[in-house]
Formats: structure tokens, sequence, C-alpha cells
């Protein structure tokens, strides 16, 4: 259980997030959704221990995560973000890197049990036939498997990510977020994720929160967050939503400038 | 991963045997060539020949100067670049040496040698440095989290300032000391103090023991200091001690052997494109680079021109930025 008590926070001075409440259960798979600056990643930040509370706090498990050790919290949660620098590393060696919280006090080598840890996650995001290339070399959206990986084998109970499926085509976005299902229902992997795209925030996730100016505007599953009249005022842009044929989730329409003159006029 | 760690350790030792091997020539070549035939012989033979006392009072102490210094040197190096993940971070860029420059100026102008003797020299470079260290660190530190960035600009700015001084006092300051501030600043493994030697040797050594008591810290900062966060990393302390023992390395380097240039800088890299960037093996291998690097070319600037010798930080920029661009056109990847 991840709660979050009237966390006030931010950057400086300026506060971008102002009195947030939300409990997230273990084992769902739970969206955090909004416009740019709606404060997403900030959130993210103070749930993984980056950004200090202003006010208010984060419980992980009942404990509050700035009092648990670093080693201990690495151990619990994992975090996939968008700016990682890999350096000249290749993919092996990037995976293998998330084994440091587990490392025993003068461990010096990689046991065997590491490298296994490692090769399983690999083999769970369809990314062992790159262990030997560079990091460099890999293309976006094998990259962004390569990091779901990497967080795997830090063997979390708890997956944060923050838009992993952005700057992805169609086919990486539903290959990583198919991924993350099939981890959350088989492993039991809770999963925290910013996303961008409202469509696959409603398909995928059981409960979204929805942030506007640093708050939470509401929280529920899709079905009753993703309506037009709350995405139109979150948002201030007009949509239709209707439901997905097959899933019977909220899908909403984007309307142009143009189409929604015609509609006037008639 | 098993079958490229044995490699990584195959090449740690490969750098140790270079190492071995130009510490022997070293000690063979000079103004009076020994063969090694003659060179084992007087070591076996004792005291009081000509050669025991060219071998073991003359260049042996040069070895291990160049042993401890390259090795501290090149290892700073490596720390402060991992730290900072900027390639182009070297020892010097953090206006250590610049202090002690400035610290040994200062003691040849008012000529404190006079009243305190041998030591006074790196004595007066290493406070110069020790007061560098603390007003980068301190400057740093009253904000709570130490900003990597600003440390950089923080240690350049007072790299211009001292030089700026130093510029001053040899514009004001006579021939002699003139020429005594310009031979301190470019370098040199002539050490008459064997005191100085063991304490650079003993820092140097346990420079990098402590180091691997941050091999994990240094290989998560290599995905960024957020990211070393979430392995688990304390980053704050790992950023201070790191910081505080590449000073320590480099101030006592500079206050011994002067300003030797491009160890620190160049050595890391080449040693990163030989056995990787992980600093299990990184760490201790660019100790080696370091001093294998320092020790030769010290050995040429003792025979290049003999009887007479160059500085030996001319020749660590001239081999070493040569080597270095050939070595980075030669495997066509980039290191940084």
């Amino acid at each position: 259980m991840f709660e979050i008590r009237d966390l006030t926070c931010g950057y400086e001075e300026r506060f971008h997030l102002k009195g947030v409440d939300l409990a997230i259960k273990e084992g769902g798979f739970f969206g955090i959704i909004g416009p740019n600056g709606s404060g997403k990643t900030t959130l993210l930040r103070a749930m993984t221990r980056i950004l200090r509370p202003g006010k208010g706090e984060v419980l992980l498990r009942g404990k509050n995560i700035w009092h648990i050790g670093l080693g201990e919290l690495a151990r619990t949660i994992s975090v996939v973000s968008q700016n990682v620098s890999t350096d000249d590393l290749n993919v092996g060696e990037f995976v293998l890197l998330s084994r440091i919280p587990h490392y025993r006090g003068l461990q010096f080598l990689e046991t065997k049990h590491d490298e296994e840890i490692a090769d399983n996650a690999m083999i769970l995001t369809d990314t062992l036939k790159f262990k030997d290339r560079a990091m460099s070399e890999i293309s976006g959206g094998e990259r962004q498997l390569v990091l779901i990986a990497r967080a795997l084998a830090q063997e979390p109970k708890y997956l944060l990510l923050d838009e992993p499926t952005s700057h992805l085509d169609i086919t990486h976005q539903v290959r990583v977020l198919d991924l993350l299902k099939r981890l959350n229902r088989e492993l039991s992997l809770t999963v925290i994720i910013v996303l961008h795209d409202l469509n696959l925030a409603s398909e995928y996730c059981d409960r979204v929160a929805l942030l506007s100016g640093g708050a939470v505007y509401k929280e529920g599953s899709p079905q009753d967050v993703l309506d037009y009249k709350t995405i139109e005022d979150v948002y201030k842009t007009v949509v239709v939503v209707e439901k997905n044929p097959i899933s019977l989730k909220p899908y909403i329409i984007l309307i142009s400038e143009e189409e929604r003159r015609k509609v006037r006029k008639k | 991963m098993s079958n490229r760690a044995m490699p990584r350790t195959v090449r740690v030792i490969m750098l140790g045997g270079a190492l071995l091997l130009i510490a022997a020539m070293s000690l063979c070549l000079g103004p009076t060539a020994l063969s090694v035939k003659r060179s084992v012989h007087a070591i076996i033979s004792g005291h009081n020949t000509t050669e025991y006392s060219i071998l073991f009072d003359i260049r042996l102490p040069r070895i291990i100067l160049g042993f401890a210094i390259g090795g501290a040197l090149s290892l700073a190096g490596v720390i402060l670049q991992g730290l900072f993940r900027n390639p182009l971070v070297e020892p010097y860029t953090m206006g250590i040496s610049g202090g002690a420059a400035l610290g040994v100026s200062l003691a040849i102008v008012l000529k404190l040698y006079r009243s305190m003797g041998l030591l006074t020299l790196p004595f007066a470079g290493f406070i110069g440095a020790a007061i560098v260290i603390s007003m980068i660190y301190f400057i740093n530190i009253r904000k709570k989290t130490l900003k990597i960035q600003s440390l950089l600009l923080t240690g350049v700015m007072i790299s211009f300032i001292s030089s700026s001084f130093i510029m001053l006092i040899m514009a004001v300051s006579r021939t002699e000391d003139l020429h005594g501030i310009i031979f301190w600043i470019m370098g040199s493994l002539e050490e008459p103090s064997w005191f100085l030697i063991k304490v650079m040797l003993v820092t140097s050594l346990a420079g990098l023991a402590l180091s691997y008591i941050f091999w994990k810290d240094l290989n998560a900062l290599r995905l960024g200091e957020e990211e070393a966060t979430h392995l688990g990393i304390n980053t704050e302390r790992a950023k201070r001690a790191l910081f505080v023992l590449a000073s320590i390395l480099t101030g006592c380097a500079v206050s011994v052997g002067g300003i030797i240039g491009f160890v620190g800088l160049i050595i890391p890299h080449l040693v990163r494109m030989f056995i990787g960037s992980d600093h299990r093996a990184l760490l201790v291998g660019s100790f080696l680079g370091g001093a294998s690097f320092l020790i030769f070319c010290d050995t040429v600037a003792r025979i290049i021109v003999a009887p007479s010798e160059l500085p030996v930080g001319v020749i660590t920029g001239i081999l070493g930025g040569s080597f270095f661009i050939y070595a980075l056109t030669k495997k066509g990847k980039s290191v940084v």
C-alpha cells in the first residue's frame, strides 16, 4: 500500500503539488494522468524519494519512505524514468546494474543468482537477444523494454514508470503495456504508471488519478473518471467520449477546431 | 557475464605486468645505462658499488614516486570523471593544482625554505591545495545538496583566480625565484626526501583501497544521480566522500611532484577503452596505468637529453596527447 497524505511539495519555493491525498493498493495497475505541468512527474519523484515533501508524507506499507533505508527502499520499489543516462554500457551490463541494492556488504562480484535474475528479466521483456549490444545502438522501443528489464531485475514489489510509452509507435506502446499488464497479473507486481495518453490509461489501468494544477481532480476507475465533462474541465479541450467496442472502456475522441465550427453552424 | 568478467581480470593483470616491465626498464636506463645483467649483479653484490647507489639512491626513489603520483593522479581522474559524468574533468580542473602552485610560489618568493628546509615547498603546496579544497567544498556545501555542476564551476573559477595571483607573483619576483617557480610548476619526480616519498606512496595506496568502498556508488552514478538514488545509493554521501578523496590524492600528488599534467585526464580514458567502464576493474586499472605512464615518461625525460633532463610534465603532455588522439582515431568509436 502506497499512501500519500496531504502531500505538498515542489522545486525551490514554488509548489507543484498541493495537498495530494492518494491511496494505492498493492497488486493494482494504477495510472496517474493529467495535462502537462499538472504534477504527474513531481508526484512520482516525491514517491521515489527524489523530492523531499514540504508538507505531508508518503507512506509505503505504513512507513514513511524517508525513514526507510535507501537500500531497503530500492529492494521494494524500482523506477523507470524518462531520462536515464546509459553511458557506454551494453545491455547486459546495464540490466545487471539493477542488482546493486542486493549486494551484501563486501560482495564484490555478481553471483550466479544475480546473473540468472538479470537474464530472466531480459527473457520476460524479450530483450535477451540484445544482451551484448550497446545501449546506444538499440531503438527507442527496445530501449524502453530494456529499462523495464532493469527495473524487474531489481526484484521490486512496486514498479513505478514515468511515461514509458511516449515517443513510441503503437506497436511498442501496446507491447510495453501488455508486458506490464502481464507482470501485474502473473507476478502480482504493483504497477504505478504516469501516462499521457488517456486511451491507453483507460484501456490498461484498474484505477486512475487525474491531476490538475497540482491536486487530484478525480480518482477512481477509468469509467468513473474519464467522462467528457471532467476531461473538458481539466484539459480545456473539446472531446467526445465513446466506448471501446471490444473492451467497453471509455475511448476519448478529439475534435479539431474546423469540425467544431461545422457543428456549430448546423 | 562471467565470460566477460574473466578477460577484464586478465586485462588488469596485463596492466600490472606492463607496470613491472616499465619499472624494470626504467631502473636499467639512464645516463649510465646498466644492462639487466649488471643491474642484477649490483643488486646481489651489495651496498658499496657505484651501480648499487645509482639504482637504489637515484633511480628507485623516482620509480616509486612515479608509481605513487601517477597512480594517485589517474585514480583521482577516474573518480572525478565518474562523479561529474564529464569526460573533460581532471584533477587539475578543480583548482587544486592552482592552490598548490600559489602556495609554492609564495613560499619561494618569501624565501620560507631558509627557515624550514627541505619540506617547505611540498608543505606550502599542500596548504594551498587544502585551502582551495575547503573553499570549494564549503562554498558548495552550504546548500543542502552538493550541486555537481556548480562544484565544477567554482573549481574552474578558483583555478583562474590562483593562476592570476601566480602571474602577479611572477611579475614582481626576481629572476632566480622566477626560475624556481617555473620549474616547480612544470613538475618533476626528483624528490630528495625519502620521508615524502613514503608519505606519497602510503597516501596513494590508501586512496586506492578507500575508493573501492565506493565502487557500487561509482557504477550506479554512471546512470545519473537520480537513477543511482533509485538503486539505493546515498548519492550525497558518495559525492562528498569521493570529492574529498580525489582532492586529497590530487593535493598530495601536486605538492610533492608539482603540476604533472595529462595523467589524470588521459589515462582514465585509455584504460576505459581497454577494460570498460565498470569501476571494479577501472579503479585499479587506472591506478596501474597512471603509474606505468608516469614512470615511462619520467624515464624518457631523464634520458632524452642526458646528462641534463626535461621536465616530466612536457613529456606527459606530448606523449599522452598524441597517443590519445591516435587511440581515438584508430578505434573509431566514441569514448565519451
